[in-house]
């Protein structure tokens, strides 16, 4: 089993649902965030384009995160998720640091935390909450070795990036343009 | 208390107000082991409601953690507005009944040691205060004298209330100051509004026509997930827009518009489906009457013509128009909402609403659908009182197509020096902050002084409430039950709203603050139910439901009588216009001595070294109302200038810079302003997100963010057919010194 995501850049709005959904979902405190939404421009007024990116942990296969942490917090759950337990965390900041996504926030409680994929809600069937209440549908969620799931049928059928794959690690995190 | 009146910050809500802290909402803690993921599905409880951060209504379901703390708003599956998915405002709802700033208690204006201050107040004693001021207002001006401007589910109530006090003075400023003319300009055309939701079939349509429209930065739910649906499908869009709007983004075409030319580029693109037989010939001969004098009133407007007017090159009009007829009739023309632009509007929106019918997009799929809705019955009440003089009095003669009361019209006939018909004396004013959702602020507060009683009911301490001499507090919608929603959609459909909460502080719900006055006036067999839920129940078993069932599934679909989503092929329709025709050429404007037919007028352009200031929306934030939203200000709790890199590089403004705006009449903004130096905005524009720079210091996290766009709209142009409010007719400039904003000031 491997858990994926795939955000289309042609729907998406930036409208920013799937960071509030997240917040609410997961109780992230005021003023920190799981995922941000991103937005980049090219060109010179009237020949522009924009792309926009609802953006969040990468679930990196290969992730520097769970490699450098002291405590063995920051470790791969079913299906490749990387999760942080957090009685296990001291708060020292080496997987913030690894992390070229910057995806991890400290939280007030003294722990790191970062996107879960909604893992208490894959559990139960459900997808996670940004997946779940984007007005465009642009977020697809699944498991990459089953075929038939939405994020296999979409990356099969579209042309798709990683952010800055040249860091080796492996995201699990794409985006179609 | 004597009619001037100083603004007052609500300050006596200091004592002990912090209801929760920030961050400590909700106690659902990650659940990951599999006996707490067992709790999650059996421990909590959802209630459903319809959302009340916008206008669209989602319906949802409130969900509450196993303490019975509001936790998360979800969108309801069965409901066609959202279809599941709320959006960023109707998820960060929550924070709407978090925010520890909101309106505690009844307040009321007392002068003490010769300063105007509020006291706090039991709410029998506000409502004693302010029957007492309205039976007076009433037999000193009669009921005529007292006028509403409400926004929102509590209308309901308040438009009852003062009916049955005598008066029909009752104006919603979504009506001037937004949608109106285009309800008027499709009024006149089709003889039908196109509603709200509007019944835009964007799902399958193969053109999208934007023009001003900016789906996507409007978070108008159901339409941004239509236009998802239709991009999967390959959906053609084309936008018309001076500002590279996200959905300029995602279209095919992009008119970078020269502002205020809109209406030459329609003429010519009517100019060129006419002249090119683009248009459809069947839908026109069997529907429309007035073809031949359109035709010879666009001759001349060609593209070539339009270019020189709009900077769109003619190449570009003729593709796009050619793109259209390709569509056709799922071709979609989008009427917009926020249309009160340059005093011309009705009849922009007019062009929009013949060129659909030229299209033959009205009443076919991938146009506009026939919208459907339950038929309810309202509560059995008294005839009301014959109101003697309506806003039409105050000005006779004035806005003679308006179909609704005009909220700047009812706020000029408050002006003694108007010489109006009748003078208004007292306000009622609910969910709306006028001061900043009426354009000439001057205005509103010079009306504001002449008036015996100003009556604000809001849930936050917005800047109106500081002019009040009586503020009620509202309850959240999540704390209240509400009218069933019954709005038209594809199928008929109810929603009900009920209480996740109890109502916090000493707040109330609308429905129930506005039938305690209605028993301090003596009107309460205008409100027989005492409860609310007795008379949901009420209605809904009388459509074969109930309060229970509704309380159980939150939305009640069910199908249409009959198969009459679009009009069938060759079907003869009688539309409700005077002429039982879609009527190209408007008979009625004519005889009430207007344009019949859509002209292009110029409009002023910017002095130099102004730009001119185009205001818009965040996906994320509602008017100014969510402006101090927990959860939304965490996604957004500013508003920045754009500004072309070939303007800021004059200027020497740089990215991220806070600097003043100052308008042609001299005003500048009361805060800075973060700039955003880019490409996206023409050279002769700027761009602001309206909804920010509150006053009011009680908004503890929006006070000072940002600026505020309707300070700076001092010259408003107003359409003379329906009285609205043209707000993109103001010019700015930068100021870059604080020590230059001092001296001004």
């Amino acid at each position: 089993m491997r858990y994926a995501m795939a955000v289309d850049t042609k729907k998406c709005v930036g409208c920013s649902d799937c960071v509030v959904a997240c917040q609410t979902e997961n109780n992230v405190p005021h003023g920190f965030c799981r995922e941000w939404v991103v937005e980049t421009m090219n060109g010179t007024y009237p020949q522009l384009e924009i792309e926009i990116r609802s953006e969040r942990c990468n679930h990196c296969i290969n992730a520097p995160c769970v490699r450098c942490c002291p405590t063995g917090a920051s470790h791969f759950a079913e299906g490749g998720i990387v999760l942080v337990e957090h009685s296990k965390c001291i708060g020292c900041g080496a997987c913030m640091a690894s992390c070229p996504y910057d995806a991890r926030y400290p939280h007030p409680d003294g722990y790191v935390d970062k996107c879960t994929f909604c893992i208490h809600r894959i559990k139960i069937g459900l997808a996670p909450a940004c997946a779940a209440v984007c007005p465009t549908k642009c977020i697809y969620f699944g498991d990459l070795d089953d075929a038939n799931s939405d994020v296999s049928v979409v990356l099969k059928k579209r042309k798709s990036k990683t952010l800055i794959p040249e860091a080796g690690t492996k995201p699990q995190l794409y985006f179609l343009i | 208390m004597t009619s001037r009146r100083d603004f007052i910050r609500i300050s006596v809500m200091g004592a002990g107000a912090l209801a929760l802290t920030r961050g400590t909402f909700g106690t659902a803690k990650l659940l990951s082991s599999p006996d707490e993921v067992k709790k999650l599905k059996v421990d909590l409880k959802r209630t459903p409601t319809y959302c009340e951060v916008c206008f669209w209504k989602c319906a949802g379901w409130v969900y509450k953690t196993s303490e019975g703390k509001i936790w998360k708003i979800i969108g309801n599956d069965e409901d066609q507005h959202c279809n599941g998915r709320f959006c960023p405002r109707g998820t960060g709802g929550v924070g709407m009944y978090y925010d520890e700033d909101r309106l505690k208690t009844p307040l009321i204006r007392v002068q003490e040691r010769g300063k105007q201050v509020f006291r706090e107040a039991s709410w029998d004693e506000a409502l004693d205060h302010i029957a007492a001021k309205m039976k007076d207002i009433s037999s000193k001006y009669g009921p005529e004298s007292m006028a509403l401007f409400t926004h929102g589910s509590g209308s309901a109530y308040f438009t009852n209330l003062l009916k049955a006090y005598g008066s029909s003075n009752i104006a919603e400023p979504s009506y001037a100051q937004c949608r109106g003319p285009r309800d008027e300009a499709f009024l006149a055309t089709f003889g039908e509004e196109v509603y709200s939701p509007e019944v835009t079939d964007i799902r399958d349509t193969k053109c999208l026509v934007l023009i001003g429209a900016h789906i996507g930065e409007n978070m108008h739910n159901g339409q941004i997930q239509e236009m998802s649906d239709a991009i999967d499908k390959g959906v053609t869009i084309i936008t018309v827009d001076p500002r590279f709007s996200t959905a300029a983004g995602k279209s095919k075409y992009w008119l970078p518009i020269k502002p205020s030319t809109d209406i030459a580029l329609l003429l010519s693109w009517i100019h060129e489906i006419i002249y090119n037989d683009y248009y459809d010939k069947n839908y026109v001969e069997k529907y429309c009457s007035g073809f031949d004098k359109l035709k010879e009133h666009v001759k001349d407007f060609t593209p070539e013509w339009a270019y020189g007017i709009t900077t769109i090159k003619p190449d570009l009009i003729r593709k796009t128009a050619k793109e259209m007829a390709n569509a056709t009739p799922a071709v979609l023309i989008h009427p917009g909402r926020h249309v009160t632009w340059y005093g011309d509007d009705t009849q922009r929106v007019r062009a929009i609403a013949i060129l659909n019918a030229l299209l033959g997009s009205w009443g076919r799929r991938g146009g506009f659908y026939r919208p459907a809705k339950y038929d309810v019955p309202s509560a059995k009440i008294p005839k009301y009182p014959e109101s003697k003089k309506s806003w039409t009095d105050a000005f006779p003669g004035k806005y003679p197509i308006a179909s609704s009361p005009v909220s700047n019209a009812l706020i000029e006939a408050s002006i003694q020096d108007n010489k109006p018909g009748f003078l208004i004396k007292g306000w009622i004013v609910n969910a709306t902050n006028l001061v900043s959702s009426i354009p000439g602020q001057a205005n509103t507060l010079k009306a504001i002084q002449n008036l015996d009683l100003l009556v604000s009911v809001d849930t936050m301490p917005m800047e109106i409430t500081g002019w009040a001499d009586v503020v009620l507090p509202e309850c959240t919608y999540l704390e209240r039950y509400d009218m069933l929603r019954i709005s038209p959609h594809r199928k008929p459909a109810l929603a009900l709203r009920m209480p996740a909460a109890e109502p916090m502080n000493n707040t109330r719900s609308g429905y129930n603050i506005a039938r305690g006055l209605a028993l301090k006036l003596g009107l309460e067999s205008y409100f027989p139910f005492e409860k609310q839920e007795e008379l949901l129940d009420w209605q809904l078993k009388q459509v074969g439901s109930s309060l229970e069932e509704m309380q159980r599934i939150g939305v009640k679909t069910k199908a249409r009588d009959a198969d009459d989503l679009y009009y069938a092929e060759n079907e003869n329709v009688a539309f409700p216009t005077d002429s039982g025709k879609i009527e190209l050429y408007s008979k009625a404007f004519e005889d009430a001595g207007f344009d019949p037919l859509p002209k292009y007028v110029a409009h002023e352009e910017p002095p130099e070294g102004f730009y001119r200031l185009i205001y818009g929306r965040a996906p994320m934030h509602t008017f100014g109302r969510t402006s101090n939203n927990p959860n939304l200000t965490d996604l957004m709790h500013e508003n920045s200038v754009w500004i072309n890199p070939k303007v800021s590089k004059e200027w020497g403004l740089m990215n991220g810079q806070y600097i003043w705006l100052k308008n042609q009449d001299g005003i500048i903004s009361d805060f800075p302003i973060k700039v955003r130096v880019t490409e996206r905005i023409r050279w002769d524009s700027v761009y602001m997100v309206h909804g920010f720079g509150h006053k009011q210091k009680q908004m503890k996290r929006c006070f000072g963010k940002g600026a505020s766009d309707t300070q700076l709209i001092t010259k408003v142009l107003v359409d003379p057919l329906m009285g609205g409010t043209g707000m993109r007719s103001n010019f700015v400039t930068f100021v870059t010194e604080k020590s230059e904003k001092e001296v001004a000031s």
